[in-house]
């Protein structure tokens, strides 16, 4: 898959770190703010298929390459396991137990640091969904029509 | 000691999420691992025989949070559960061998077990949604986990039919929303006892029933099922027709008609005609079939017929003269034919899945006479077929005759009449098997097979002692108290289970 | 009656997936059906004239409790967690869908559902 032309590829790899940071904005107000882990996460994948439109995929898959991106996906969903595990170990068998909240880190109502664990969770979530929804559109992108059955 | 429900949920699902990062030279080290996990469910599961508990998650108090529930039922269903899928898992790790990315098999397998187990433990109805979805998308991938030409196909059409089924299923879960404005099973419950069904709950109701039967593949939704079953992998097959339309069918069925809407004479009924029909039309369809594996899942969608024949004779003697000892003896049949079925089923789809690693092929006109070349697959298919078919003493004999006579007293003689002529139709269909894969003349291409030794048979023997055994269950009374009875109670008991949940 | 329109959706979706015959329609089919529970979900919760449920500054009291305000007019936040889950549950099946029609386009050739019919009996 081919890239475009000169000007389309220096204006999207300024505009894919706007998108960039866009995502994680997104991803980490998610406790005040619509959005959460999801939508964040669609975000960030989708600054990747830009990439991937004006360069070419073979730029973006040595950039990112996909053993590596399987790996991150996984770790994603470890890390949201892990955390909700830590609650069973932490707060006394209470599984999910937001345990931030109640022993170690209260915060302030409306502040960036309030609601216990729900920001760790919404990164892991916002890091899974990124990897796979990536993944799954460049495997998705290889279907070539004139395949012989 | 009590183990938290939680971890029959997070162990599979970390361990899911663990085993792709091993990749293709871990192999060995993520089978050992995987056969690890499914052992140690199922001593969890063995024990949390007999206790009762409710179990809020994050400590947010019903009706703001979820609960996990452990009653009879669902301790039954975990049993059957991890029992299949320890053997089918044991199976798996020689006989994938012959397919690619066998750490992504491994841990979309360990996906779909942590969906089941969720399905079972689930306290609040849209909890049992999501969990039910996460293993009918593992499964959905699992059964065309080949890619070649006849696995897309069902893989397609079985997709295709259970997304609808589970856009049915969402859709009653809003109705009931809408009309009773929480989402716990126990207090739906309630809320239903106070203000009756109106017409947006008939329709949620009948959107269930719809929904679930899909997934259970009763008969006016079985069209996925024959092409579905016979074309996954073996152990899938297993899993699948041992263990999924159970859980997935069935346990969700009864649990929302039973204990969340309250069972009425109309509802009996329509699963009584439904439990009929699926006996009769998958015994007379299956007579016909000349592949193994397609045979053994008609066969399949005929003994479903007998677990909603009984559960639903048991609902009609309640709604109509409330006599409960009738109702328990019908129910009784109903889920003891449901674990062993889980049990015998999934021994020969092993079997058939060892006879097709072996020759390679599914067609029993081109086998014959492979009892001196496979003798270990050869018996224990003779087992698994003598159970299915009812010969004393091993378990099926049990359940049928709890069935017939349950029928008999409640005074439905034609019903009694059309059980014992549906188990004169698979002793047809089992002697068939018989005849044509193990005896008979062996073919000159199948002169140099050998029979496939290791884990696969370890599993099949495993199942094949159980089913030996598991008359045992309802012949010695410590036994049929501690696993049986409580499941049986949790049904006829009905609308308490509300007051049980909320009392805890 | 918006329900109604929302049922009619529900119905055409279903129309659709069970009579095309070609692959891409019918998965175009569940999609509609999917969209039309989703917005079934988001209507149920609707209040005339209510407001989004996002908790201001303003409206948290100093003694931890939310205002009265708040309460009386916000449209309920428990249907929109539901149709969050039911879109990523569709986007993963979805997902699954559209790889199972590329490979059996790969393996058959065509996306006829008639002609994609070895499986018989």
């Amino acid at each position: 898959m081919k890239g475009m032309t000169i000007i389309v590829k220096t204006v999207s790899s300024w505009i894919k770190v706007l998108i960039v940071l866009f995502g994680i904005y997104i991803i980490l107000f998610g406790h005040l703010t619509p959005g959460g882990g999801f939508a964040g996460g669609v975000i960030l994948a989708s600054s990747y298929l830009l990439l991937m439109l004006a360069f070419g995929r073979e730029f973006v898959q040595k950039d990112l390459p996909l053993a590596l991106d399987s790996k991150l996906d996984c770790l994603g969903a470890l890390l949201f396991a892990m955390i909700a595990v830590l609650g069973l170990v932490l707060c006394d068998k209470i599984f999910f137990a937001n345990f931030l909240y109640q022993k170690y880190l209260p915060g302030q109502p409306f502040n960036l640091i309030s609601a216990g664990t729900i920001p760790f969770s919404n990164i892991a979530i916002g890091l899974k969904v990124g990897a796979s929804l990536f993944l799954v559109i460049f495997l998705l992108s290889t279907f070539r029509r004139d395949t012989s059955a | 000691m009590s183990i938290p429900l939680p971890l029959f949920i997070a162990v599979p699902l970390v361990m899911a999420f663990f085993l792709p990062m091993f990749g293709r030279k871990g192999k060995t080290a993520a089978t050992v691992l995987a056969n690890l996990v499914t052992v140690s469910l199922l001593v969890f599961a063995v024990a949390s025989i007999g206790k009762t508990e409710v179990y809020e998650v994050g400590k947010w108090s019903i009706p703001l949070g979820i609960n996990l529930v452990l009653d009879g039922l669902s301790s039954l269903l975990l049993l059957a559960i991890s029992v299949v899928a320890s053997a089918a898992m044991l199976f798996s790790a020689r006989y994938m061998e012959q397919y690619t990315a066998k750490a992504k098999y491994l841990s979309l397998f360990l996906l779909m077990v942590a969906g089941m187990n969720g399905v079972v433990l689930s306290g609040d109805i849209f909890n049992l949604f999501v969990f039910l979805e996460i293993a009918s998308l593992a499964s959905y991938a699992l059964v065309g986990f080949g890619c070649e030409h006849e696995e897309l196909e069902a893989s397609f059409k079985y997709m295709v039919l259970g997304t609808i089924a589970s856009i049915f299923i969402l859709f009653a879960v809003a109705l009931v929303y809408g009309n009773t404005g929480t989402l716990n099973m126990a207090y739906i419950s309630q809320a239903i006892q106070n203000s009756g069904l109106n017409a947006g709950l008939k329709f949620a109701l009948a959107l269930f029933i719809a929904g679930f039967g899909l997934k259970a593949a009763l008969v006016p939704f079985h069209a996925w099922l024959p092409d579905a079953h016979p074309s996954a992998p073996a152990p899938i097959s297993a899993m699948l027709s041992g263990i999924l339309i159970k859980t997935l069918g069935i346990y969700a069925l009864v649990r929302v008609v039973f204990n969340v809407f309250g069972i009425s004479v109309s509802i009996g009924w329509l699963l009584v005609v439904l439990g009929l029909l699926s006996m009769v039309a998958g015994a007379f369809l299956a007579i016909g079939q000349w592949d193994f594996k397609r045979l053994l899942a008609y066969s399949s969608i005929s003994q479903i017929g007998y677990v909603i024949l009984g559960i639903g004779l048991g609902g009609l003697i309640i709604a109509k003269d409330n006599n409960l000892p009738w109702a328990s003896l019908a129910i009784l049949g109903g889920l003891f034919h449901l674990v062993n079925h889980a049990v015998y089923k999934s021994l020969l789809f092993l079997t058939s899945g060892s006879v097709q690693m072996s020759t390679g092929t599914r067609q029993l006109k081109q086998m014959g006479g492979l009892a001196e070349k496979l003798p270990f697959t050869r018996a224990t298919c003779t087992i698994a077929s003598a159970s299915i078919v009812g010969i004393p003493p091993f378990s099926g004999f049990w359940s049928k005759l709890i069935l017939v006579v349950a029928a008999v007293q409640a005074g439905f003689y034609w019903i009694a009449a059309i059980i014992v002529f549906v188990s004169l139709c698979t002793l047809i269909m089992y002697l068939k098997v018989q005849r044509y894969v193990f005896l008979g003349e062996l073919p000159e291409n199948l002169q140099q097979i050998k029979e496939n030794r290791g884990s696969m048979l370890v599993a099949m023997v495993f199942l094949a002692c159980l089913c030996a055994l598991m008359g045992l269950l309802v012949l010695v009374p410590c036994l049929k108290q501690s696993i049986l009875e409580p499941a049986v109670k949790v049904l006829t008991d009905g609308l308490e289970y509300s007051a049980i949940v909320m009392k805890m | 009656m918006p329900y109604a329109l929302c049922f009619l959706l529900f119905m055409l979706g279903l129309y659709c997936a069970v009579v095309k015959k070609n692959m891409v329609k019918i998965v175009i089919g569940i999609l509609v059906m999917e969209y039309a529970v989703n917005l079934f979900l988001i209507m149920l919760g609707y209040r005339f004239g209510g407001t989004a449920p996002i908790i201001e500054r303003g409206q948290l009291l100093e003694s931890g409790q939310i205002a009265n305000t708040f309460l009386n007019s916000s449209v309920d936040p428990l249907p929109q967690a539901l149709v969050l889950t039911a879109i990523v549950i569709s986007l993963g099946s979805l997902a699954l869908m559209i790889s199972i029609c590329i490979r059996t386009y790969e393996k058959y050739g065509t996306f006829d559902i008639t002609q994609i019919r070895r499986l018989k009996g």
